[in-house]
């Protein structure tokens, strides 16, 4: 790719990324500055809905620290000579496990740990550990084994061509698990509300409950409009991992 | 649990049929919709960027935040459930039957040209038969997702399986969230297995 274009795919992310966080916030001072009547007035205010994002934010961004944490080291154990006849046996039960939808997991966590955050994160967590997990073995195990060779033909150690040959082959392709994994929690954690983890969700279930359009809307364009977002930045960072 | 599951056999499976039914409905419609927006978009190259740029953009939209959009457009029940899952299940059939249909060798387009077929006979006999595997599997992707999604769909009065799970969740029934759980993890399976043996039976 030459220069020109990629600064010029700069421009239009940096234009996107601005245009849908001015309508989230044109969207907000809408529904705070003229609120359809006084129950919405009374209800909805600038600290909570930066509240409201910030704990979606904070489920977010804590789920998928630890999914990324957690799967990529697995990830890579598993395609080690010792483990990787496993391998393919954990894509498949990974791939089974992608099937089950978000509700029912995050559902399934109340019945163990009560309601909360704690129980929204655990569950996004292991929700979003399928997607990295999976795009890290396939990453690592679709490197051109002849490339490998090629390493260890140079005398380099085992180590050194899984950080210098293997990780920075399949980053892109991990990147993409992350982009995969972030999108889906951030529309997950919406789920969360429904067992007590707070976040966008609640402005949805109490819009719905006191049937005001304004509060239903504003919950649901937030998370919508952070999902695309979250969807272009990390496509810009695939992107640029790419070799 | 099982004694529980026997116990409430009815109305399980009266609500494992109302989200079958709902899904099949909505992949219908899509089917039908996907097929034809990516047969249209792949004479018409400019749109085709546009077209699947907003798809891109419907899918990553939460399916609880694009239901609870469509709740002040459509009300509430089973209209905007199936609304919502054809969106969202739009992506994968389209972007499959565009890629599916560019992808064919083009000698072999060129060939039926040269044959005198007409345009709508090269897309009949031609294109989609050769595009068919690749077709069926955006439409496989899009059925479990769907059947996922559907159970979400209960939040906007759609009932099925995620109803089940709603009512457990608000009465804090593990058994009632597990079995509903289970029971879309079992269609879900049912669904993509009986997709992928017709998929089989009907490849070239």
């Amino acid at each position: 790719m030459t220069k020109a274009q990629t600064s010029s795919l700069r421009l239009r992310d940096v234009l996107s990324i601005l245009f849908i966080i001015s309508i989230g916030v044109a969207f907000s001072i809408y529904v705070v500055q003229y609120p359809q009547d006084r129950i919405v007035e009374r209800f909805i205010s600038y600290s909570k809905i930066i509240n409201a994002i910030l704990q979606h934010l904070y489920i977010v961004a804590i789920s998928s620290a630890l999914a990324l944490l957690t799967s990529v080291p697995l990830g890579i154990i598993l395609t080690r000579p010792r483990f990787k006849k496993y391998s393919t046996k954990v894509l498949t039960v990974v791939n089974i496990g992608q099937t089950i939808p978000s509700l029912a997991i995050v559902a399934l966590f109340v019945g163990f740990l009560g309601i909360g955050s704690k129980t929204a994160i655990l569950a996004l967590w292991i929700y979003s550990l399928l997607p990295i997990l999976n795009n890290t073995l396939v990453g690592i195990l679709s490197v051109e084994p002849s490339v490998i060779e090629a390493a260890r033909g140079m005398g380099m150690p085992t180590k050194r061509i899984l950080y210098k040959i293997e990780l920075p082959l399949a980053l892109p392709i991990i990147i993409a698990g992350i982009r995969t994994a972030v999108t889906i929690n951030i529309g997950t954690a919406i789920l969360a509300a429904f067992v007590g983890g707070g976040g966008l969700g609640d402005l949805i279930i109490s819009g719905n409950n006191v049937s005001r359009w304004q509060i239903l809307m504003l919950g649901a364009t937030l998370p919508a409009l952070m999902a695309i977002l979250a969807d272009i930045v990390f496509g810009v960072v695939e992107r640029r991992t790419i070799i | 649990m099982l004694e529980f599951a026997i116990s409430r056999w009815q109305t399980i499976l009266k609500m494992t049929i109302d989200h079958f039914t709902i899904v099949v409905i909505a992949m219908i419609i899509s089917i039908i919709a996907g097929v034809a927006v990516g047969v249209l978009i792949t004479y018409k190259k400019s749109w085709a960027n546009v077209i699947l740029n907003v798809a891109n953009i419907l899918m990553t939209i939460p399916s609880l935040a694009l239901f609870s959009i469509l709740i002040p457009i459509m009300g509430i029940g089973r209209a905007p459930a199936i609304a919502g899952l054809v969106l969202y299940t739009q992506l994968p059939i389209v972007r499959n039957v565009y890629t599916g249909i560019v992808n064919i060798d083009p000698s072999i387009i060129e060939a039926a040209n040269g044959m005198g077929l007409s345009k709508a006979k090269i897309m009949y006999k031609i294109k989609l038969p050769l595009a068919f595997p690749v077709i069926m599997a955006g439409i496989r992707t899009a059925a479990v997702m769907g059947i996922g999604i559907g159970a979400i769909a209960a939040y906007i009065g759609a009932g099925g399986l995620g109803e089940y799970i709603f009512q457990g969740i608000n009465r804090g029934n593990d058994r009632m969230i597990l079995i509903g759980a289970i029971m879309v993890s079992v269609i879900t399976i049912i669904i993509d297995r009986g997709l992928g043996m017709v998929q089989r039976r009907f490849e070239i």
